[in-house]
């Protein structure tokens, strides 16, 4: 029995010492640091560093550019998290329907832009957002709609964004979607047939509900996601136009890794996991109201 | 119902063009020559076809130095990282003692710490060891995951103690139950494990744009992305760039989709 317990240690052993060593004891020191004025003088010499207290969390309330990327930040999620989610319900719902053939092959195409790299990609939307030779402004143009500095107006630049992440990340949550509504049993469907239900009284009485693990998995999932925006609006936008783009995870980068602000920085990425966590929790608490209703 | 069928049938199709046209329109405007792509009404075919972008990405550019950069750490994270998850895994799944919970549940609650988090620290780790700008300070941060130990444990589970039973009679080590018969057994959800790791690894951005300092040692992302910064008017080299970039995971993911998407739709419905 004994010697079971040292196999299963033995077994562990290279795997929990590498996730303490670089994710548990780094999460502990960034709590610590953001306490602390570690700056570019502590980069050179450890003991130049000071416990400030709160101060770092402080400064930041009162730091409008903060401010702006968490408003940015929010923005992005509230718009682009119900967005693809919502579209990825549609497409799995459409290729789950029995008329259709080819499941498979309209699957892949939908799930590419999920698999291939977010730098390569946003390089792309870049050029495809461009005011003159854009694509997108030469196909909006074929509807007559004048063209658009989709990157360069402040109140653009965010919406191009959610457009580019939706393409992106809808077929991740559609192929759950997919495995959910394979869950649901057909006999529900054939019941409410018999009744006389239509398509849409079938859709709110029966898949949803059904659903809703997976709704709230999926929501969990893509929020906590979006919420570390980054890649996107540093190839499309550098956070630009007028900070409308900055996010808080590129706040956080240029800290501390630009302006070697390691304290401060760290504040910020609490603030970005406390976010995360409450977000957390009152999904958890929406969805179990709902249940008790 | 014909007609059901036919509007079913032209939207899904006029989605998945619209889903795959910016990969349609980067590899066409890779193989135009310099300023073709800059032109209104946009060419959508190049009038010349050309490899002229790829010559300068790999001859003058040495984007070489990049890919391989790229898909050496992306293979060793893989194997590394495979060998520690699949013991780790196979250990919660099928040993049982006190510990074993509690130590499992810190790690599930600990998965909604963002990895940003973890970056300052980290950083400053490999810096007062020498490592930053080297292939550890990929490698290091990348040796086990949660995630993956999860996503084994749930397939361990469902092989049977008797056959671990009937080989430890047999004498076999527990070294030896891991290597002939746990690994074996669980080689589909290692696929599914690889697949996400060698395409996280390649597409990961903020961590070695932090941590990789030197041209020569950047990953094809980061590299990417210093690019853009110097060619902002030159889409037709860009998108030679994103495409050479994109191939490599394209072609993992079509050969063994099946286990990606597997490994997704487990992770979802166990979690």
């Amino acid at each position: 029995m004994n010697s079971k317990i040292s196999a299963a240690y033995f077994f562990m052993a290279p795997a929990l010492t590498a996730i303490f060593f670089f994710f548990f004891i780094p999460v502990i020191a960034a709590f610590l640091i953001s306490f602390t004025d570690f700056d570019l003088y502590a980069l050179a010499n450890f003991s130049d560093t000071r416990f400030i207290g709160l101060k770092n969390y402080l400064n930041l309330f009162q730091d409008p550019l903060f401010w702006q990327s968490l408003k940015n930040t929010f923005y992005f999620v509230i718009a682009a998290g119900p967005l693809s989610i919502a579209v990825s319900l549609g497409a799995a719902i459409l290729l789950n329907s029995r008329l259709v053939k080819f499941k498979a092959l309209f699957r892949l195409t939908y799930f590419i832009p999920v698999v291939t790299t977010l730098v390569a990609v946003a390089i792309v939307w870049r050029f495809i957002y461009h005011p003159r030779f854009g694509i997108l402004n030469y196909f909006l143009g074929l509807f007559n709609f004048h063209p658009i500095d989709w990157l360069g107006d402040p109140n653009w630049a965010m919406p191009a964004i959610i457009l580019m992440a939706v393409w992106k990340n809808f077929g991740y949550n559609m192929i759950i979607f997919i495995a959910g509504l394979q869950n649901i049993p057909e006999n529900l469907y054939e019941a409410a047939l018999v009744e006389g239900a239509n398509s849409w009284q079938k859709f709110k009485n029966i898949t949803l509900p059904l659903l809703a693990p997976t709704t709230l998995f999926v929501s969990i999932i893509t929020m906590i996601g979006f919420f570390q925006l980054f890649a996107e609006p540093y190839i499309m936008t550098q956070g630009g136009p007028l900070n409308r783009t900055l996010s808080i995870v590129q706040y956080m980068y240029q800290e501390g890794f630009r302006w070697w602000n390691m304290g401060y920085s760290a504040a910020i990425a609490f603030v970005l996991f406390f976010i995360i966590f409450i977000g957390t929790m009152i999904q958890f608490k929406l969805r179990k109201t709902s249940d008790l209703a | 119902m014909m007609l059901k069928k036919a509007i079913l049938y032209t939207f899904l199709i006029v989605t998945g063009l619209i889903t795959l046209a910016p990969f349609i329109w980067m590899l066409s405007a890779s193989f135009m020559a310099d300023g073709h792509a800059s032109v209104y009404p946009p060419r959508f075919l190049p009038d010349i076809f050309t490899l002229e972008q790829y010559h300068k990405l790999f001859i003058s550019l040495n984007v070489t130095r990049n890919f391989l950069n790229s898909l050496f750490l992306s293979l060793i994270v893989t194997f590394v990282s495979l060998f520690l998850n699949s013991m780790a895994g196979f250990a919660f799944a099928k040993y049982h003692f006190k510990a074993k919970d509690k130590i499992f549940n810190i790690l599930l609650s600990s998965m909604i710490i963002p990895a940003q988090v973890t970056m300052l620290p980290l950083f400053l780790m490999l810096k007062s060891l020498g490592l930053i700008n080297t292939y550890f300070a990929i490698i290091i941060p990348g040796l086990a995951n949660i995630f993956g130990i999860f996503l084994i444990r749930q397939y361990a589970l469902s092989i049977p103690d008797s056959l671990i039973e009937a080989a430890r009679i047999d004498g076999a080590s527990d070294f030896q139950i891991y290597r002939i018969i746990i690994l074996p057994l669980c080689m589909p959800i290692l696929v599914t494990l690889a697949i996400f790791t060698f395409l996280g690894t390649w597409n990961d951005f903020l961590w070695p744009l932090i941590v990789l300092t030197n041209d020569s040692m950047y990953t094809l992302p980061v590299a990417l992305a210093n690019l853009m910064g110097e060619h902002t008017r030159d889409p037709e080299l860009m998108m030679a760039g994103s495409v050479i970039t994109i191939i490599p995971v394209l072609l993992v993911f079509l050969a063994l989709q099946k286990y990606y998407i597997r490994g997704i739709m487990m992770g979802s419905v166990k979690g």
